[in-house]
């Protein structure tokens, strides 16, 4: 293949700084030595990462982020696992509906569901509650669990599950102690890639939490709304920070674009 | 997945045994999750369809009777009109924007060696795990404020003369959610030079193909294809968009999921809101199936 000229690495420079300027400002803001907004110029503080923990809204928002997201994944692979086994393993007349609805979180918009869920759980009681919030993660990061499951799935080698069956293992066997152990790899990234959505997630969120439910992205959303000062910037520069590690951890094991693209593991 | 063998079993009791199998298992198996579909989305969007049909005042909140009166609302109202409008022309915007910056982009990283292709990879992916309002965030402080940094670089490289009004106008919104959305549309684009052969654009450069013509007429016909699947997303996202809109938009510049918003949890006149979401989500889902159903019959060979 050949080399990318001149043009074409100014081109990808000019992309790169794009890409990165506001995520840097951001960063770059939160060690602001002044009480305002303001570029530090000839010396940087930690002021205002401490001044987060004078406010609690955003501590706790986050543990609720942290509780929400791991419980909500976990719960959602725990329903992809049956079915991704179902639907990759047979052909029943409505699979294809049953996919396409599997998907439709990812079609219709978040905000749509956030009225629709708004609307449902004031019906059923469950408005404002910690309860709501996971159900509605669930089904939310339902296909981002299911599409790495999935391809963990198809890519398991049915002779292994055969080689037990002829051994003599029954169903219950086969699926504990070889199919499940075989795709831990892949439900282990597909909770990951599902608890990065749901820690994430505000346009649906902001519709159904309460101020004693906010997430953490709820809670700076509707702070930026208000104001824009130095302590939303260090909180904002804290998420980058945690979420810039994540990823360099999931890229590691996994490999972005094949978590992204849902194609399972680098080794399949 | 498709061309995935259903289980082969070796022998005949097996095969018995898999055939009774294959009957019930699978709805046993996507049983829950079918379960928790039907209940969890499709009631409570079903549910909405018929709030958009119910009255409200501001002293009873929502009446349940049968009414057209807020859909005509929304037809009738110019202001309505305005908002669904902006939102269309800034979801357009934005898909144009980042099928036309990011697909040369995702070219120009599909040409590149290790260890760097992996390296700007995450470094242009990556954003899409950062939180939106983080990100979002970014550009307002770019914009805006003492500094207005971005219109403070445009006047010293000598690119505008005056300054540009990027808070509150769509102007702004545009150019933030085109960074927002942007990973979408590379990463579709990658997706789909994935497949391309690189002996194609050799072979052409061997024929004497300039390297413009290898672009034109190799390339880019091969991922003609990721760049509309990229653009059927993008569009969707930009359309239905909440929390970028909402930060650079401000409390003034509406778009359709602010719109509702502001319905739900500011006037509280849910039925009304119901209406501009139920309208959001059809217009996506038409424009999405239609779409796709085009791509797929004009490209059928190209994807499978």
């Amino acid at each position: 293949m050949s080399r990318n000229g001149p043009l074409a690495i100014l081109y990808h420079t000019l992309f790169v700084a794009f890409t990165l300027a506001p995520i840097l400002v951001v960063c770059v803001v939160a060690f602001t030595p002044e009480s305002h907004l303001s570029f530090p110029t000839d010396q940087w503080s930690l002021r205002w990462f401490r001044a987060i923990a004078d406010y609690p809204e955003f501590v706790r928002a986050f543990w609720q982020s942290l509780q929400l997201g791991a419980l909500s994944s976990a719960l959602a692979v725990a329903f992809c696992v049956p079915a991704a086994l179902g639907v990759a393993r047979h052909r029943f007349p409505g699979r294809d509906v049953m996919m396409a609805l599997f998907q439709s979180p990812l079609m219709v918009p978040h905000v749509v569901l956030g009225i629709a869920f708004l609307r449902f759980f004031t019906e059923i009681g469950l408005a404002g509650s910690f309860t709501g919030l996971v159900i509605s993660h669930i089904v939310i990061v339902f296909p981002f669990a299911l599409r790495l499951t999935l391809s963990s799935v198809t890519g398991l080698n049915p002779y292994i599950e055969h080689a037990a069956a002829s051994l003599g293992a029954g169903d219950l066997t086969i699926l504990r102690r070889i199919t499940l152990p075989l795709i831990v790899p892949g439900l282990v990234s597909g909770w990951a890639l599902a608890f990065i959505n749901s820690f994430d997630e505000v346009t649906m969120t902001v519709f159904i939490a309460t101020p004693g439910t906010e997430t953490l992205p709820v809670r700076m959303f509707l702070y930026v709304q208000d104001n824009i000062d130095p302590l939303v910037s260090s909180v904002s520069a804290a998420v980058i920070g945690v979420t810039v590690i994540a990823m360099i951890v999931l890229d590691r094991l996994y490999g972005l674009d094949t978590l992204l693209l849902g194609r399972g593991s680098k080794n399949d | 997945m498709d061309n995935n063998p259903v289980h082969q079993t070796p022998s005949a009791g097996q095969a018995r045994q898999a055939s009774r199998r294959l009957i019930s298992t699978p709805y046993l198996l996507t049983g829950p999750a079918l379960l928790l579909f039907l209940l969890i989305v499709l009631s409570p969007l079903a549910m909405t369809v018929l709030l958009s049909f119910h009255d409200w005042n501001q002293y009873r909140g929502i009446i349940e009777v049968f009414t057209t009166k807020n859909w005509l609302e929304v037809i009738q109202d110019d202001y309505f009109h305005e908002v669904l409008w902006r939102t269309l022309r800034v979801a357009i915007w934005v898909t144009l924007l980042t099928a036309m910056f990011g697909a040369p982009e995702a070219y120009i990283l599909n040409r590149m060696r290790a260890p760097w292709r992996g390296i700007f990879l995450l470094v242009v992916l990556g954003p899409l795990l950062i939180s939106v309002v983080a990100r979002t965030l970014g550009w307002a402080l770019l914009f805006g404020g003492e500094s207005g940094a971005v219109n403070r670089a445009l006047l010293h490289l000598g690119v505008i003369q005056e300054p540009i009004a990027f808070m509150f106008t769509e102007t702004g919104m545009i150019v933030a959610l085109t960074h927002v959305l942007m990973p979408y549309m590379v990463l579709s684009v990658w997706a789909a030079l994935q497949r391309v052969d690189p002996n194609t654009e050799n072979a052409a450069a061997s024929l004497g193909a300039g390297s413009l013509s290898i672009l034109g007429r190799i390339v880019f016909p091969q991922v003609l294809p990721g760049i509309l699947a990229g653009s059927i997303i993008v569009f969707a996202l930009a359309a239905s968009a909440f929390a970028t809109p909402a930060i650079i938009g401000g409390r003034r510049l509406k778009v359709a999921s602010t719109l509702a918003y502001d319905e739900f949890l500011n006037s509280l006149n849910w039925p009304l809101g119901a209406v501009v979401a139920v309208i959001l989500l059809v217009t996506l889902i038409l424009i999405i199936v239609l779409t796709n159903r085009l791509v797929e019959r004009r490209y059928a060979e190209v994807f499978r």
